[in-house]
C-alpha cells in the first residue's frame, strides 16, 4: 500500500496540470461559442480535397 | 414566399423563386462565389436583405467608407504594423450556416488573413493586411451577402458581464474537478471504514483530500460566502447563509479533524455541494447574458455618418462629430443624427423608434426633429440644437434608470424559506450540542457537526434554481427567452397583463389587406404597376408592396409630400396615393372610399382609375386567442398606447380587451402601471419600441417582442423572440407550474431535513450516510424539476369560444 505515497501526489500534480489547462482555456474565449463548431464539421465544403476515384459516382448509374 | 414571384436564379442546378429583388442579389453573389453549399446547410430561413441590387448603392459605399478613417478606426481597431484586427457585431446571423458563410465569404477577400464569427453572441472578428484590403471593402462585402456589419464597442457593463462568465466557468471547472479527485479519495475512506485500513494510510488520505477540498472552498466557493456577508450585514437572511455555514463550518471541522486526527471527514461532501450549487448559479447566469450583444444599442441607432453644411458645401462627417449651431443636410432614407429644427425644407419623419407608431409624421419648416429618427420623403437641413445626453433620446434612457429603480421587489419564496430554516438550524444544533455536552461531552463537536451537515440545506437550495432553470430553458426553446431571475416568480403572480398596441398586438407594419380593380386590369397588373411606382420610395407604404418590386419599371417619378407619387410606366402617366390627388391625373370624378376601415390608396392613369388598394396595420393573427386564453387564466389585459386615432377602438373591441387608454406619452404610460401597481397589481408589461422602455422597466415584469430595439430587448425581463403571442400563455402556464414545482421541492427537502434532524441529533449517521443522504435528496429535487422540461398542451378552443365575447 505504500505506493498511495506515490500515487496520489502524482494525482494531485495531474489534477494540477488539468486546472491549469482549463484556466488557459476559458482565458482564452476557447468556451465562447459552443454551437457552430459543433455544425461546421458537417459542412461538405471539402470537395476539392476529396479524390477523384473515391467521390461518390452519380453519372455510373445515369450510364 | 408569395405566390407568382417574378425573380428567380439557379441554386444546385435549379431554378428558385426569390422573394424580392433583394434576395435574388444576394443569392447570385453567394453563388457566384461558389458557396451555394449555405442552401443545403441552413436550417433556419435568413431574412430579407436591406439591399435591392447586386451593386450597393453609391451612399452606402461612402458612408462605409468613414470607417477607413484612423480617427473612427481608433475605437474598435487594434493595429499592429501592416495588419489590423477589428471586431463587428454582425445583425441577420440566423444559424450555423450563416456563419459559414460569413467566413467563408470574408476569408476569399483578398487581404483578409483570419476570421472568426461567433454564433452565440454574433460578433465577428477579423485580421487583415492593411496594404491590401480596407475595412470598408469588407463590410461591403458582408452587406452583399445579405448581413450587416457595425463596428463593436464593448461598453463597461459589457465586460463586466464577459468577465464575470469567465470568473464563474473557471470556479466551475475547479469545483467540478476537485469533487472528482475528492470523491476518489473518500471511497478509499469509506472502504477502509468497513473493512479496516492503517491508521497512517487514513491520515495521509485527509491530507491529500484537505489539499485538493482548499482551492475548492477558497476560490469556487467564494461566491457563497461573499453574498452571505452582504446579505448578513444588511440584516437579511438568505439561502446563501446556510449554505455559507454548511460549507465553512463543515471545511473547518474536516480541517480540525486532519490535524488533531480524530472525529470524521466532509471534503468530499463540501466539494460534492459547492459544484452542485455552482452548476445551478451558472446556467442561471448563462440565462440572464443571453441578450449580451444589444450592449451598444443607443449607438446602433444614431447614424455613423452626417452631412454638415459649411457655407454651401456639403462635407461628410462622423456622426459624433456633430456640434450644437451645425446645420446639417438629412437626405431621405437617412437617420437624423441629434435634435434640431428645420431651417429648410419640409418632409415627414418616421418616428416609429422612439414612438412605435409606423406612419410617418409631417415636419415642416421650422418644426422640430429628434434624433435617432428616419427622414422619410425629401431632403431637409436641420439646425442642431442638442446633441449627446441633452437629446430626446438619452432622456427617454434617463426615465428609464428612475424607472428601474422604483421598480417593486418580487418577494423570493425560497429566501423566505431559507430565513425560517437558518434560524431554525441554528437554534437546534446549538440545543443539540449543549444536550450532548451535559450528558457526553467526547462526543458533542462530532454530533453537533453531522446535524449541521445532514441538514445541509443541500436539497433546498437546489430546489428554486433546478426548477427555474429547467422552466427556463423550455420556454427558451419555445421562444420566450428570459434574461432575469425573477421572471418566473412574478409571471406566475401576475394578475394585470399590459399590452402596447403597434408592434406587440399588430404586426407594426402596413401590409396589402385587399385590391379592389374599378377596370378591365387584372389585380397582379394593378399591383405590378404600384410596386413600379412605390419602388423608390422610403415610406413605409412602399414597403407594403415589396414582394412585386421589380417585374414593371417606372420613370420620370415624382412624389408629392404627404399625397402620392407620380410617374411614367410603358408610355403611359400613372399616379398612386391619397385619392384626389391621384383622381385628379385623369380628369375624373374620383370614385368612392369603400366602407371597409384601413388607409386606401387609388391607383389612376391618364384616362381613368384602375384599382383600390387597401392597407392596414394587420392585428396578429394569434392576438385574439392569446388575449381570450389569458382572461380564461384570470388575469386582465389592458392597452396603453400612444396611438389617438380610430383604429385603437377597433383593435379594442375585435380582442375585447378589458380596458384602453389611447394618447398616452411615455410618462403617462409609466404613470398608469405605477397606479396600478399601488393598488396591489402585479402587472406584466408587453411592447416594443423605445418610447415603451420607461414603462418596462417600471412594471414588475416586462417582456419585449423579438422585433423590438435592442435597447428595449436589454432592457426586459423576457424576450418573446418567437415573434408569436400564444407563447406569452404557455409561460404563464409554465411560470404557475414551476411555482407548484418549487413549493414541492422545498416540501420535500424540509421533509427529508426533520427526518435526518433527529437521527443525527442522536448520534446515528455517519458521514458516508450523511453525504449518500444529500444525493439521494437532491436527485430527488432535480428530477422533480426536470418534469418542467415539457411545455403543458394548450387545449384546442372551440371554434366559438374564440369568437364569443368572454364578459359577455
Amino acid at each position: 500500500m505504500d505506493i498511495i505515497y506515490l500515487l496520489i501526489p502524482i494525482a494531485i500534480i495531474l489534477a494540477g496540470c488539468g486546472i491549469w489547462a482549463f484556466f488557459w482555456s476559458v482565458n482564452t474565449g476557447q468556451y465562447e461559442d459552443l454551437e457552430s463548431p459543433a455544425h461546421s464539421i458537417l459542412y461538405d465544403d471539402d470537395d476539392d480535397l476529396i479524390p477523384d476515384d473515391a467521390k461518390p459516382t452519380n453519372k455510373a448509374q445515369d450510364d | 414566399m408569395p405566390q407568382g414571384s417574378s425573380y428567380s436564379t439557379i441554386i444546385d442546378g435549379k431554378p428558385r423563386d426569390m422573394c424580392c429583388p433583394g434576395c435574388l442579389a444576394v443569392a447570385e453573389t453567394i453563388v457566384n462565389s461558389g458557396l451555394d453549399t449555405y442552401y443545403k446547410h441552413r436550417t433556419e430561413n435568413a431574412y430579407s436583405p436591406d439591399i435591392s441590387s447586386n451593386e450597393l448603392s453609391d451612399a452606402l459605399l461612402l458612408e462605409l467608407s468613414l470607417f477607413d478613417e484612423a480617427s473612427v478606426q481608433e475605437s474598435f481597431v487594434v493595429t499592429t504594423e501592416n495588419s489590423a484586427e477589428a471586431t463587428l457585431v454582425i445583425e441577420g446571423i440566423t444559424c450555423a450556416a450563416c456563419v459559414w458563410l460569413l467566413e467563408n465569404h470574408i476569408k476569399n477577400i483578398s487581404g483578409v488573413e483570419k476570421v472568426h464569427v461567433n454564433l452565440t453572441n454574433h460578433r465577428a472578428r477579423i485580421t487583415w493586411n492593411t496594404e491590401s484590403s480596407k475595412l470598408s471593402t469588407i463590410l461591403a462585402e458582408i452587406y452583399r451577402i445579405g448581413y450587416q456589419a457595425h463596428p463593436y464597442h464593448p461598453d463597461k457593463e459589457e465586460q463586466l458581464l464577459e468577465q464575470e462568465t469567465k470568473r464563474a466557468t473557471r470556479r466551475l471547472g475547479i469545483a467540478g474537478i476537485g469533487m472528482m479527485q475528492t470523491m476518489m479519495m473518500a471511497v478509499a475512506l469509506y472502504g477502509g471504514a468497513l473493512q479496516g485500513i492503517e491508521n497512517q494510510y487514513v491520515t495521509f488520505i485527509r491530507w491529500a483530500s484537505l489539499v485538493i477540498a482548499t482551492p475548492v472552498v477558497l476560490y469556487a466557493a467564494r461566491p457563497f460566502f461573499q453574498a452571505a456577508v452582504r446579505d448578513l450585514k444588511t440584516r437579511h437572511l438568505t439561502m446563501d447563509v446556510p449554505v455559507s455555514i454548511a460549507i465553512g463550518g463543515a471545511y473547518l471541522a474536516s480541517i480540525w479533524a486532519t490535524v488533531t486526527n480524530s472525529g470524521d471527514v466532509y471534503f468530499d461532501s463540501v466539494t460534492m455541494f459547492t459544484f452542485f450549487l455552482l452548476i445551478g448559479r451558472f446556467l442561471e447566469m448563462k440565462a440572464r447574458h443571453r441578450t449580451g450583444r444589444a450592449g451598444n444599442s443607443l449607438l446602433n441607432l444614431l447614424p455613423a455618418s452626417a452631412i454638415r453644411m459649411i457655407d454651401g458645401e456639403e462635407q461628410l462627417i462622423s456622426a459624433s462629430d456633430v456640434k450644437v449651431g451645425d446645420l446639417v443636410l438629412i437626405k431621405p432614407g437617412h437617420i437624423i443624427p441629434a435634435d434640431g429644427y428645420i431651417v429648410n425644407g419640409s418632409s415627414s419623419v418616421d418616428e416609429s423608434a422612439l414612438t412605435g407608431e409606423y406612419l410617418p409624421i409631417r415636419k415642416e419648416n421650422g418644426e422640430n426633429v429628434v434624433g435617432g429618427t428616419i427622414n422619410v420623403e425629401n431632403p431637409i437641413t436641420i439646425k442642431i440644437t442638442q446633441v449627446g445626453n441633452e437629446t430626446q433620446l438619452s432622456a427617454i434612457v434617463r426615465l428609464l434608470e428612475r424607472a428601474q429603480e422604483d421598480k417593486p421587489q418580487v418577494a423570493k419564496l425560497a429566501d423566505k424559506v431559507a430565513s425560517y430554516f437558518v434560524a431554525a438550524v441554528l437554534i437546534t444544533a446549538s440545543v443539540v450540542g449543549i444536550g450532548w455536552w451535559l450528558v457526553e461531552p467526547a462526543h458533542a463537536f462530532w454530533i453537533t457537526l453531522s446535524v449541521l451537515v445532514v441538514t445541509c440545506p443541500c436539497a433546498l437550495s437546489l430546489a428554486t434554481p433546478t426548477a427555474l432553470t429547467a422552466a427556463t430553458g423550455t420556454l427558451r426553446q419555445n421562444g420566450l427567452l428570459i434574461t432575469r431571475g425573477h421572471v418566473l416568480e412574478s409571471l406566475a403572480g401576475a394578475t394585470h397583463i399590459v399590452f402596447d398596441k403597434t408592434g406587440t398586438l399588430t404586426q407594426g407594419n402596413l401590409s396589402l389587406q385587399e385590391v379592389i380593380p374599378l377596370s378591365s386590369e387584372s389585380i397582379l397588373d394593378c399591383e405590378h404597376l404600384a410596386a413600379a411606382l412605390e419602388q423608390h420610395s422610403e415610406h413605409p407604404i412602399a414597403k407594403a408592396f415589396h414582394d412585386r418590386f421589380g417585374a414593371l419599371q417606372a420613370d420620370d417619378i415624382r412624389t408629392e409630400l404627404g399625397q402620392g407619387i407620380e410617374g411614367t410606366i410603358q408610355g403611359t402617366r400613372y399616379r398612386i396615393g391619397k385619392p384626389e390627388y391621384a383622381a385628379s391625373i385623369c380628369q375624373q370624378t374620383q370614385p368612392d372610399v369603400p366602407q371597409t376601415s384601413g388607409q386606401w390608396l387609388l391607383l389612376c392613369s391618364e384616362s381613368h382609375a384602375l384599382a383600390w388598394f387597401r392597407l392596414n396595420d394587420q392585428i396578429r393573427p394569434e392576438a385574439q386567442e392569446t388575449i381570450y386564453r389569458l382572461q380564461q387564466l384570470g388575469l386582465r389585459c389592458q392597452m396603453l398606447t400612444g396611438d389617438s386615432s380610430s383604429a385603437v377602438e377597433e383593435v379594442a373591441s375585435e380582442l375585447y380587451i378589458d380596458t384602453a387608454i389611447s394618447g398616452v406619452s411615455p410618462a403617462d404610460k409609466l404613470n398608469h402601471v405605477k397606479a396600478l401597481q399601488e393598488e396591489g397589481a402585479q402587472v406584466i408589461m408587453v411592447g416594443d419600441g423605445i418610447n415603451d422602455i420607461p414603462v418596462l422597466a417600471g412594471a414588475q415584469t416586462s417582456i419585449a417582442m423579438g422585433s423590438a430595439t435592442d435597447l428595449a430587448k436589454t432592457n426586459a425581463d423576457a424576450v418573446l423572440i418567437a415573434h408569436d403571442l400564444l407563447r406569452l400563455v404557455d409561460g404563464i402556464i409554465l411560470a404557475r407550474k414551476t411555482r407548484q414545482v418549487i413549493r414541492q421541492n422545498l416540501g420535500w427537502s424540509l421533509f427529508y431535513n426533520l427526518l435526518a434532524l433527529p437521527l443525527a441529533a442522536f448520534g446515528f449517521i455517519a458521514p458516508y450516510m450523511a453525504a449518500l443522504g444529500m444525493s439521494a435528496s437532491s436527485l430527488v429535487v432535480v428530477g422533480n424539476a426536470m418534469r418542467l422540461s415539457r411545455l403543458p398542451k394548450l387545449r384546442p378552443l372551440k371554434a366559438k369560444q374564440a369568437k364569443v365575447n368572454p364578459g359577455s
